[in-house]
């Protein structure tokens, strides 16, 4: 005799499920608004070179007589306006920013996969496997965690380009920045998802597959993987935020991305120093983007925290 | 009846409940262990539902894990079908392993609640290489209509039924690699009682018609007394009385066994005044000496304080106590 | 014991309605609620879970989680309102009227403080004694409550006490202020059954002496059997029956206690199959028309789908709510 449940359609509650999320983003309007400034910033770096009215990278489209000019103003000499002005070089800051916003979240992107899939993996493993090496990854962790992960990624950096033959520098430049800001990030990852595998594990649909022998690798990635997924998206979306600054100091400091391919931290840089001889708006505008950036990013990630979290509802 | 299909002996586990290395050296404390299952044996004759009835400490739990190889045994051996059971040994367990299954406590977290009920009845018959293809949908449909679920709810996920109907995927999946024989930990305590009645006439259907053996882990006597046939009743991690169920119920012979059957609520209102249980069940790190039951025993004498009493053969089964022995004489009781 | 027929019941519950608004609409838990308890009077509370029991103690003492709501209804507590009072007064009520029991004795026990220390507080709180003449009482309750050695493990913290003996020192917390009613959620179901008997008994005895009224929230029926001297059984946040404990379990009338009964496995039955109710009990946002119970009902007829019964006086301090018992309907 089957249970009877009024009104329970095939997946009726999933569908509820769904929309408890929806429902808590919809009843969320600094949500919508962090969203819509992320999508925004995304869909115009994805989407930089139809949208900009320049290539700032090719050096044919540029003329430097018309640098130095101000937003909304005809340059002096050759009575081009730009929106947002131009740098030194007669580029144009609104292009400038799209491309650097496209560098900024490329690395950010691929620094928190990296993270990620670095941190799940040896969280996984931690947590299934227990002793010695859940000892001995997570006295690693702790170490790393006693060292400022900016100072880290600088180390991590600066050591990775000792290995590089200087000829592939400029090249690998980018990606020694993605593992250097991934390096300095995975700890947060394992950590989580090695104390949520550690209560996993002890549940009893685990135990169900391993009465049955299945194999320690098949229940940790098709078991235990999808249910710490959600603390994981949570971290993720706030590491982004992190990545992108993280990304924006290294390259404000000099030691990122080549300033022939600009990120937002190298417009900050290089702007920084017309700040007192009064072009102001080649630094204020890549800062703004970046704040905008960072600050709606972080906010989703906090929304999601909480509307991931049944307690706080 | 009586071939054996699961046959254990000696069993034993230990835990290491030591602290931290360092915190042993500055403390100066030496390693602890609690011995959850202590020399436990008994055999699960085919077709028969086997009950281990106990507290909490009592180890019963930790036994039907060794069974199905959740656990590394510290001593002893579990024989199924005669073979001995070796978990280690990938390849010839696989053949054993399909033939036993196990039921758990909590529907609400023994069905993985991101996986399809569908693919959670699979599972086993996937790893198992059963069958492929349509044929599993179509055994997956049988089995959920054999639990009284329709093939329909195969493409539901877990959260969307109640306790009850959780309890019945859960017996599907055990089900679906066609074991002999199943380990039920408490397959009803985290139910109400007229979803138990539910799931209980089911374990007895499916028992019926499929020829399976029962090995029922509870504390709840009155569910005990209603599905088994032999009981085995466990004290901190020893086993203190193995009886066929009946007789279990109208002349226990272990003192224990008696305050258990007196701890039971009288549904009958027949008036019966209960002996007064008394003390609690001790700290399973340091049992006490002899018989560990001593502490709370009516009828403890000066040997139970010294010397661990051995298993006794009964009318209908075994007991460990001294009042069994030459050296004690056992008590008439006149009140039942 | 039966319900003295001059004086007012200690506690009136009177049509209870406690709600949950979600975004989905508001889900009914309790609805129209009536039960009394009268003096010195044990009534049992079972249903199953979700059935609304804890709610209706929650109800009572005023801790009903938010956004859980009184939306109508009364309780009295003798003859004074206590469901609209200022939270303030609420406070003094609980603790030194109502005491309360919980299923987790670590629940009500603050950890960082000794049994002597929280003893003595909640003693002080609600009467005027000195320091001294509260830790003697709080000395001589834990002896009561079968606590060996009290005067010295008064001292000891929570962490120190076993399950068992911490449910003592719970219930010596409940009495300490001696309330006239105590409210026993699931004391028992935490613990052991050797130590369940022994929890019960003290619970029982300790109240009768001191003719504190209980209301024993709880699932298991064999416990209520033992204790209680009424009980009122709740399926779906409504009453469903309600009398003398010995009637309710030997000649349950309404059809969803009748099932509940036999489904209990006992220590003297001899049915190969246990009596079952079909399906489970219905999700608050699906309780069917009608009487709540009529999908499950092997005895359902037109008008169980249509109208929802109210109580219906059985004699001999009985009631059901189940229109196979209304009188002017005979034609069943």
């Amino acid at each position: 005799m089957a249970d009877f449940t009024p009104g329970n359609r095939p997946n009726a509650l999933a569908r509820a499920w769904d929309s408890d999320i929806a429902w808590s983003f919809r009843h969320s309007p600094l949500a919508v608004i962090a969203a819509f400034v992320s999508i925004l910033i995304i869909l115009a770096a994805v989407f930089a070179p139809w949208i900009a009215p320049h290539d700032p990278f090719n050096p044919a489209s540029l003329d430097l007589m018309d640098g130095f000019t101000p937003p909304m103003e005809p340059n002096a000499f050759t009575g081009n306006v730009y929106w947002l002005g131009t740098d030194n070089q007669g580029r144009d800051v609104f292009s400038t920013i799209l491309y650097g916003a496209r560098i900024s979240l490329f690395v950010g992107f691929m620094a928190v996969l990296f993270a990620m899939v670095l941190g799940i993996t040896l969280g996984l493993i931690a947590g299934y496997r227990g002793g010695w090496l859940d000892s001995l990854l997570m006295r690693v962790a702790d170490v790393q965690l006693t060292f400022p992960s900016i100072l880290l990624a600088l180390l991590i950096f600066g050591v990775a380009r000792g290995f590089i033959p200087p000829a592939y520098r400029e090249a690998m430049a980018i990606w020694v920045l993605i593992v250097a800001i991934g390096l300095s990030d995975w700890v947060q990852y394992a950590r989580v998802v090695r104390g949520a595998t550690m209560v996993e594990k002890n549940k009893e649909y685990v135990q169900a597959a391993r009465v049955i022998g299945a194999h320690p690798a098949k229940i940790l990635i098709r078991h235990i993987l999808p249910n710490v997924m959600g603390p994981v998206l949570v971290i993720a979306t706030i590491g982004l935020a992190l990545a992108i600054i993280a990304e924006a100091t290294l390259s404000f400091l000099g030691v990122g991305v080549p300033s022939t391919q600009p990120s937002l931290g190298t417009l900050i840089r290089i702007g920084q120093g017309f700040l007192f001889s009064g072009e102001w708006w080649i630094l204020l505008f890549p800062s703004i983007t970046l704040l905008a950036l960072a600050l709606s990013v972080n906010l989703l990630g906090d929304w999601l925290r909480d509307a991931l979290n049944p307690r706080l509802r | 009846m009586s071939d054996v299909l699961l046959s254990v002996q000696g069993l034993t586990r230990r835990f290491d409940v030591s602290k931290p290395w360092l915190n042993r050296v500055i403390e100066r404390e030496d390693r602890q262990y609690l011995t959850a299952t202590a020399d436990v044996s008994f055999d699960i004759r085919k077709g028969e539902t086997f009950a281990l009835v106990g507290e909490s400490g009592s180890g019963k739990s930790t036994i039907a894990k060794m069974i199905v190889g959740l656990l590394e045994p510290s001593a002893g051996e579990i024989r199924f079908d005669g073979k001995v059971m070796d978990f280690a040994s990938g390849a010839a367990m696989r053949a054993l392993r399909r033939r036993f299954q196990m039921i758990f406590q909590d529907p609400f977290a023994s069905l993985n609640p991101r996986w399809r009920v569908g693919d959670i009845i699979a599972e086993p018959i996937h790893t198992f290489g059963l069958l492929k293809g349509a044929e599993v949908t179509r055994e997956v449909g049988r089995l959920l209509d054999l639990v009284g679920l329709s093939a329909a709810d195969a493409e539901k996920f877990p959260h969307e039924f109640s306790g009850g109907q959780r309890q019945r995927i859960a017996i599907a999946r055990a089900l679906s690699s066609r074991p002999e024989f199943i380990v039920c930990d408490e397959p009803t305590s985290a139910l109400d009682v007229s979803v138990q009645a539910q799931i209980l006439n089911l374990m007895r259907d499916l028992q019926d018609e499929f020829g399976l053996t029962y090995l029922l882990i509870s504390h709840d006597l009155s569910v005990v007394r209603h599905m088994s046939t032999r009981i085995g009743v466990l004290y901190l991690g020893r086993l203190v009385e193995i009886s066929d169920a009946k007789r279990l119920f109208i002349d226990p012979q272990h003192p224990y066994t008696r305050l258990l059957l007196d701890a039971v609520p009288d549904l009958a209102l027949s008036g019966r005044r209960r002996t007064p249980v008394t003390g609690e069940i001790p700290n399973p790190i340091a049992p006490p000496p002899g018989c560990a039951f001593h502490p709370r025993c009516p009828h403890v004498m000066d040997i139970c304080r010294k010397q661990r009493p051995d298993a006794i053969p009964t009318a209908s089964g075994q007991a460990a106590c001294h009042l069994l022995t030459p050296e004690g004489q056992k008590p008439r009781e006149t009140t039942a | 014991m039966a319900p003295l027929p001059n004086k007012p019941p200690l506690l009136s519950v009177r049509d209870l309605v406690v709600e949950f608004p979600t975004r989905r609409g508001t889900l009914r838990a309790l609805d129209k609620v009536s039960f009394d308890i009268s003096e010195g009077e044990v009534l049992g509370m079972v249903g199953e879970s979700g059935a609304g029991k804890s709610l209706t103690g929650a109800a009572i003492i005023g801790l009903l989680e938010p956004p859980g709501r009184v939306a109508s209804g009364e309780i009295w507590l003798r003859g004074e309102r206590i469901d609209n009072l200022p939270r303030e007064k609420m406070r003094r009520i609980r603790g030194r009227r109502i005491g309360m029991v919980f299923q987790d004795p670590l629940t009500s026990l603050n950890p960082l403080y000794t049994v002597a220390e929280q003893l003595i507080e909640t003693i002080r709180t609600h009467m005027d004694v000195s320091e001294k003449e509260a830790r003697a009482r709080a000395v001589a309750l834990l002896d009561r409550v079968g606590i060996p050695a009290a005067a010295r493990r008064i001292d000891d913290y929570p962490h120190h006490f076993s399950g068992g003996m911490r449910q003592r020192v719970v219930i010596a917390l409940a009495l300490a202020a001696e309330p006239e009613l105590v409210i026993a959620d699931e004391p028992t179901t935490a613990l052991d059954v050797s130590v369940q008997a022994q929890i019960i008994d003290v619970l029982k005895e300790i109240c009768a002496e001191r003719g504190a009224s209980v209301m024993l929230i709880t699932h298991d029926m064999g416990v209520i059997a033992e204790t209680a001297d009424r009980v009122a059984v709740l399926y779906a946040g409504r009453l469903a029956e309600i009398g003398p404990v010995r009637d309710v379990i030997q000649a349950a009338e309404h059809p969803y206690t009748v099932g509940l009964m036999g489904s209990i496995p006992t220590l003297t039955q001899t049915a190969e199959r246990l009596t079952q109710i079909p399906g489970s009990m219905p999700r608050l946002n699906a309780i069917a028309q009608g009487c709540a119970f009529n999908p499950r009902c092997t005895h359902a007829f037109e008008r169980c789908r249509a109208e929802r019964p109210e109580l219906i006086a059985r004699g001999g301090d009985r009631q059901v709510a189940c229109w196979l018992y209304d009188t002017e309907a005979q034609d069943v």
